[in-house]
């Protein structure tokens, strides 16, 4: 690739809420590596520490930090080292979301107050503080990006508190978009289709989720961080400059369909057969 | 030596970095291979995609050893 075709060269970005190399941040840090942006990478705690310091590494990054979004002195800590590094900023990518595993089972009327809230605090307001924080750095303009999900839109099994912080966290990038347009801040998230991450492993039924998504969406097949990489790098690049307040799907256009796919009826009664038997 | 259990102490030594002399078929991941609460998880997302097979949360609890993957992975294999 020459420099010419780079499109994120010069341009220095924020990673947070990389775990390992199965991970959508690391999918789109990637892709935005291969185009010539300079990045830093976020963990919490030293288990996640051991896993993105060597990630971080061989795309040569120069800010590895440790931060816990839910509080403000360590998000003090950190731009103030991505200032005095940097000075600048370009874009950000948030994806972090938490909620108790135990309350991604059974009923969503359920969920508790605390991990209501602890849920709210982790997987929305932790974009809105960053993007609050990251805006004065983006003295040229600059690109968020965070992910989401359709369980945010739609009911989607064991998703529960999850898709209601999603749906916030959607609302909050449309407030945003509006809020930092002016400075030339575009905000944006990516909705992107089930992905077997570390993550998701704490969801329910996963398997069943994905093979469902697969025979369903139109492409007939299930998206990989590469793709969801790709598509990052398009909305983190100038390529998006026309665009704000998108919620994007990456989901091989799950999406739009209204009904199962009629032409796998016979795979997908043989999966759910399996899942009554589960 | 089955072909599982080579293919699970392959991706054991591989995910977690340890000498093949150190990897037994009694070997707990946790106390004797250095594995982390989220090297389990990680551990049991490889076994699943190398073996095709799915391993709930209440199985994969009760996986703790080399052993405890392969006889998962025989029953899964043999059902």
């Amino acid at each position: 690739m020459t420099a010419s075709t780079k499109l994120m060269a010069g341009k220095k970005g924020l990673i947070m809420g990389v775990a390992n190399d199965r991970s959508i941040a690391w999918g789109i840090a990637k892709a935005c590596a291969d185009h010539g942006a300079e990045l830093a990478f976020t963990y919490q705690g030293e288990a996640l520490e051991r896993r993105v310091r060597p990630l971080a590494d061989t795309v040569s990054a120069p800010i590895v930090a440790e931060c816990d979004v839910t509080s403000p002195d360590s998000m003090d800590a950190l731009f103030q080292t991505i200032s005095d590094t940097w000075g600048e900023l370009d874009f950000v990518v948030h994806a972090i979301a938490y909620s108790d595993k135990e309350e991604l089972k059974g009923k969503y009327v359920n969920t508790s107050r605390e991990n209501f809230l602890n849920s709210m605090d982790i997987s929305v307001f932790s974009f809105t503080d960053v993007a609050r924080r990251s805006a004065p750095l983006m003295k040229e303009g600059g690109s968020l990006l965070t992910l989401s999900y359709y369980g945010a839109e739609q009911v989607m099994p064991h998703y529960n508190v999850m898709g209601v912080a999603k749906a916030a966290l959607e609302a909050s990038v449309r407030y945003m978009a509006a809020d930092l347009g002016p400075d030339g801040i575009r905000v944006n998230a990516i909705s992107a289709g089930p992905i077997k991450t570390l993550a998701a492993s704490g969801i329910g039924d996963f398997r069943v989720i994905l093979k469902w998504n697969e025979l369903n969406s139109p492409l007939h097949r299930n998206v990989t961080i590469e793709d969801v990489g790709s598509s990052g790098l398009y909305l983190l690049s100038d390529l998006s400059r026309g665009v704000t307040g998108e919620v994007h799907h990456v989901d091989s256009g799950y999406h739009v369909v209204g009904m199962l796919a009629t032409d796998n009826a016979v795979p997908l009664a043989e999966l759910l057969l399996q899942y009554k038997k589960d | 030596m089955s072909d599982v259990a080579d293919r699970v102490k392959k991706i054991v030594i591989e995910h977690l970095g340890v000498e093949e002399a150190k990897v037994a078929e009694n070997s707990s991941f946790i106390d004797d291979l250095g594995a982390d609460s989220l090297d389990t998880v990680e551990l049991v997302m490889a076994f699943e995609e190398e073996f095709g097979v799915e391993i709930p949360d209440d199985a994969a609890e009760k996986i703790l050893t080399v052993q405890d993957a392969i006889s998962f992975i025989e029953a899964a294999n043999a059902g």
